[in-house]
């Protein structure tokens, strides 16, 4: 018999669910729809706009590649887990909005969590490497230079935040 | 000192939500026990559908309801003609779904209403049809050959309108000319691609009997008063929402797409919130498409580079359906003319069906084609005639004495294209200075000499934004929760108009922009409206926000008067306060003035208790006749004709003539959008204009089999610009206020795009001079200027 269900339990923003989903239900609708963690955008469905992008233990991801059942076992972050407190804001989330990287909104939550372990991963990036990481995020609106604009003050910021890391 | 709010680049009220992940777009809305639906598309550009079949999709567990055409009673109508034109001879509209042809690959034949997508899309898959396919029309100029297959049996020629507008006498101007030159010019299709693609939720509530409609539209109370006329609803009885939206760029605003017209009918009649949204295939082969014009021109000149007179004739295609009349050609035919003095003009544009998705405008509207076809023109001229390329401009422009200025030419609102104001010498001498353009040929001749061949392209435009017929505004001060309330009906998709709104409320009423809570887009909020499109929502729902601000602040200035026994006209607002001026110690809070405007109250605050018992008793009715309770305004505004922005835009770009590459190496655009409300949100907006004009130029092409099969249904084939394409863009700005609306602004929104395409055309040329290379359509991809290369002369680089 084909087997069309599956249990999985996903640590979310640090919350674990322990659920039983369709094998072909895609990381992104379970995220959204089981979840209800719908800050996870979905803009092409095919990998390349990057607006679903989540952390999967820490690794930038796309979950409309991937099955929810393929994260089971796997820590995940949302754009939702991305601020230290309600009502505050991660510095990233801050530069964006200083910078004016954002417009409709829609690609932001996979720019952020794109840009998260790139700033941790390098911390003085040149535009050249942010353009780079960026490069696999496609925005409509804001034609990209007020995000590059936002990293570079976010990596200022995150330096000076933990200046000893 | 007064704060002042206008003009000064306010960070956004709406941030937080998105980067937080709390926006709302409508997928993010989820009542309990939606359904969900999926469309079943044509897989054929042109046939007869002689079977539908859907027992199989019907009796799959988990389905609700599967629709064809069939099943659809009094709502099987072709849509409003929501534009019509005397010159729209053969509109065609559709039918929410195919009934025994299909007209374009995408168009709606099925409709599924399951548990949940998935289970749609099984469906979708087992519903048969059968099709006796036609050939199909694809080409522009094979659609109007004589022994053309048509589209509609009924529209002869395919040919859905003929446009002609002319001003002085263009044959006389082009016998006397000394020069006259001729282009054929082309823009392929191209779409707006907002990051979310279009989706509708629809809920009836059985217990207030009203359908709640949550939209992606840019229009809300056009889809509202729609839907009551098609479901048999009154108007009360239908709610549309357009909640967050992320993009629109004019894709959104269609009167109607199928499924807005689809999944309210189901969620009415299965009494069940049902719910669809498109995916990105969908929505690259079924919503809107734009651009995709083919241009025969020609200019007559004086010798000495006076523009005697213009001829243009296009044909416009609008695929299979005219759902927004002739919109588009008429604002290309109108503003092709852009900042010169033309005094002889003659444009015919024929509207073309063929068998493809339909045309509505995209961001730019018709501007884009029309500036490529204008400043082509005055290339060639330039070249030909051996003028420089900024010197035939200058010549041409029309003067900042000569405002009003008139063209003689009839707009999309059928006013009369009259520039209000404008100072395109002052524009593009800026944009040049910017770009060093005297310095520029010691700079190009440098580069090649290390064997770098780069470019300079200037373009400058005009743009009529802000059309009527209105829009409102109701501003509300809520004493209790402290903030000013304001609800407009436009949508909004990024704009920003949560704080630009704000910043002109907080001026008005002496409080921040973060104070100021704005609605967009809910038809229950505002009865009274049309949309966001045409550059229009700053200049005219700004405008009445402005108005209805200043009536509030009026009305509260009356009685901080009346309580402190001064003249209205000496009441100052600043920090929350109203006052009388130069007595700080005599005012309020303006919340308090909010609780003391309304006669029924009840004040906690001990200064709103103090002031209620401050106001003397006055002989009659507690609310005086004429008077309203509360402090709060509604007002419209509708301008008598549309605000004329313009643009100057340059570049200097890199062409590697051995891979056709080409890089951006410098942008500025200088703007001129009247007065700035928020320059940091006016920049935005040209920045993402430019790079959409840059990905219209290099990247993004719907590319049509001859058999009318879309190729471009991926973002692997439609290429939106990434990071690594679009260059950081120079934002300069001059400023002339429109005289046509208080607050002196002109829209910005569609502006950035405009002059791309031509002036990425002069930069090819420029940087490829040595093989004498000629731009004539864009986008032209790095294979495609490899092969001009080739095909040009250059004996200089006779292996390139």
């Amino acid at each position: 018999m084909i087997v069309t269900e599956r249990a999985v339990s996903v640590s979310v923003n640090g919350a674990t669910y322990a659920r039983t989903i369709p094998v072909r239900l895609l990381l992104s609708d379970f995220i959204r729809n089981e979840l209800g963690l719908t800050g996870t955008h979905l803009g092409c469905e095919h990998g390349v706009c990057g607006c679903c992008t989540i952390l999967l233990d820490g690794q930038a991801v796309r979950s409309c590649l991937m099955f929810a059942v393929q994260a089971d076992g796997h820590e995940l972050i949302t754009v939702e887990g991305l601020a230290p407190a309600p009502g505050q804001l991660h510095p990233l989330q801050e530069a964006f909005r200083q910078e004016h990287a954002l417009q409709c909104g829609y690609c932001t939550p996979g720019f952020l969590t794109t840009l998260i372990p790139f700033l941790e991963s390098n911390r003085d990036p040149s535009e050249l490497e942010i353009r780079q990481a960026l490069s696999g995020n496609l925005c409509r609106c804001t034609g990209y230079q007020n995000i590059v604009k936002a990293v570079q003050r976010a990596a200022r910021e995150m330096r000076t935040v933990e200046p000893g890391r | 000192m007064t704060t002042r709010w206008f003009g000064e680049p306010v960070r956004r009220n709406e941030d937080p939500r998105f980067l937080t992940g709390e926006g709302t777009y409508v997928d993010d809305i989820h009542p309990p026990g939606t359904l969900q639906a999926a469309v079943l598309r044509s897989p054929i550009a042109h046939a007869n559908i002689t079977k539908i079949d859907v027992c199989a999709a019907r009796a799959l567990e988990g389905v609700v309801a599967v629709w064809t055409w069939e099943d659809l009673g009094d709502v099987f109508r072709p849509s409003p003609m929501s534009v019509p034109h005397e010159s729209l001879t053969h509109p065609k509209t559709q039918y929410p779904l195919a009934r025994d042809k299909v007209n374009y690959v995408g168009e709606p034949i099925a409709f599924v209403v399951a548990h949940d997508r998935y289970i749609a899309e099984d469906a979708c898959d087992v519903i048969e049809v059968d099709f006796e396919p036609l050939p199909a029309v694809v080409d522009l100029e094979a659609a109007v050959a004589p022994d053309a297959i048509l589209v509609h049996d009924d529209v002869p020629g395919n040919v859905a309108a003929t446009l002609t507008q002319q001003v002085g006498d263009p044959d006389r101007a082009f016998a006397e000319a000394d020069h006259v030159f001729t282009a054929r010019l082309y823009l392929e299709r191209g779409a707006g691609q907002p990051m979310e693609t279009r989706a509708v939720l629809a809920q009836w509530d059985e217990l207030e009997h009203v359908l709640t409609v949550w939209d992606t539209t840019q229009a809300p109370l056009s889809i509202r008063n729609g839907l009551a006329v098609l479901l048999g609803l009154p108007e009360n009885g239908v709610r549309v929402v357009a909640p967050d939206v992320g993009g629109g760029f004019g894709t959104k605003i269609m009167m109607f797409y199928a499924e807005e017209v689809l999944v309210p009918l189901a969620a009415y009649k299965l009494r069940r919130p049902v719910k669809w949204v498109e995916d990105r295939r969908e929505h690259l082969i079924a919503s809107n498409h734009e651009r995709g014009q083919l241009h025969e021109s020609a200019i007559a000149l004086r010798a000495d580079g006076t523009i005697l007179g213009v001829r243009d004739t296009f044909l416009h295609d609008t695929g299979a359906y005219t759902p927004y009349g002739i919109v588009v050609p008429i604002v290309t035919s109108t503003q092709l003319p852009g900042p010169y003095r033309i005094p002889n003009y003659f444009s015919e544009s024929r509207t073309v069906y063929t068998n493809k998705v339909p045309v509505s405008p995209y961001r730019g509207a018709g501007r884009p084609h029309g500036v490529f076809v204008m400043e082509r023109l005055i290339d060639l001229a330039a070249r030909e005639m051996g003028m420089d390329r900024a010197e035939i401009r200058f010549k041409n422009f029309i003067a900042p004495d000569e405002f009003p200025y008139d063209v003689g030419l009839t707009f999309q609102d059928g006013a009369p294209t009259r520039y209000d104001s404008g100072n395109y010498q002052a524009g593009l001498a800026k944009v040049l200075s910017h770009i060093d353009y005297e310095g520029f040929p010691a700079y190009q001749a440098r580069m090649r000499d290390e064997g770098r061949f780069i470019g300079l392209g200037m373009a400058s435009y005009v743009e009529g934004t802000g059309i009527g017929p209105y829009e409102g505004a109701h501003v509300r001060v809520d004493g209790t929760a402290q903030k000013v309330v304001v609800a407009t009906c436009v949508g909004t998709q990024g704009q920003g108009h949560e704080t630009s709104f704000a910043q002109i409320v907080a001026d008005e009423l002496g409080i921040r922009p973060d104070q100021v809570e704005i609605t967009t887009g809910d038809s229950r909020s505002m009865n009274w409206g049309s949309g966001t499109y045409a550059s229009r929502s700053a200049v005219v729902t700004g405008n009445a926000v402005g108005v209805s601000a200043r009536a509030v602040r009026a009305k509260a200035a009356t009685i901080a008067a009346e309580l402190f026994e001064a003249n209205p006209a000496d009441i100052e607002f600043e920090n929350e306060r109203v006052f009388v001026n130069g007595s700080p110690e005599y005012g309020l809070p303006l919340w308090d003035v909010a609780i003391v405007a309304n006669p029924i109250r009840y004040a906690y605050g001990s200064q709103a208790a103090k002031a209620i018992a401050m106001r003397k008793q006055r002989p009659g009715p507690p609310l005086p006749d004429g008077d309203d309770p509360g402090l709060e305004a509604r007002k419209y505004f509708s301008p008598a004709q549309a605000a004329f922005a313009s643009g100057n835009h340059a570049a200097i770009v890199e062409v590697d003539p051995e891979t056709g590459i080409v890089t951006i190496l410098r942008y500025v655009a200088v703007h001129d959008c009247g007065r700035v409300i928020n320059p940091m949100i006016v920049e935005g907006q040209v920045h993402g204009g430019v790079a959409q004009g840059i990905g219209g130029s290099f990247y993004e092409r719907m590319v049509y089999t001859p058999e009318g099969q879309p190729l471009s249904t991926t973002f692997m084939d439609y290429l939106i610009p990434t990071a690594m394409e679009i260059p950081s863009i120079e934002v300069d700005h001059i400023e002339t206020p429109s005289p046509l609306n208080p607050l002196g602004i002109k829209g910005a929104g569609e502006a950035g795009v405009i002059p791309v395409p031509a002036l990425m055309a002069q930069a090819l040329e420029d940087a490829l001079s040595p093989w004498k290379v000629r731009v004539t359509e864009l986008p032209l991809n790095p294979g495609e200027i490899r092969a001009l290369v080739r095909a040009g002369i250059d004996p200089e680089h006779v292996n390139a």
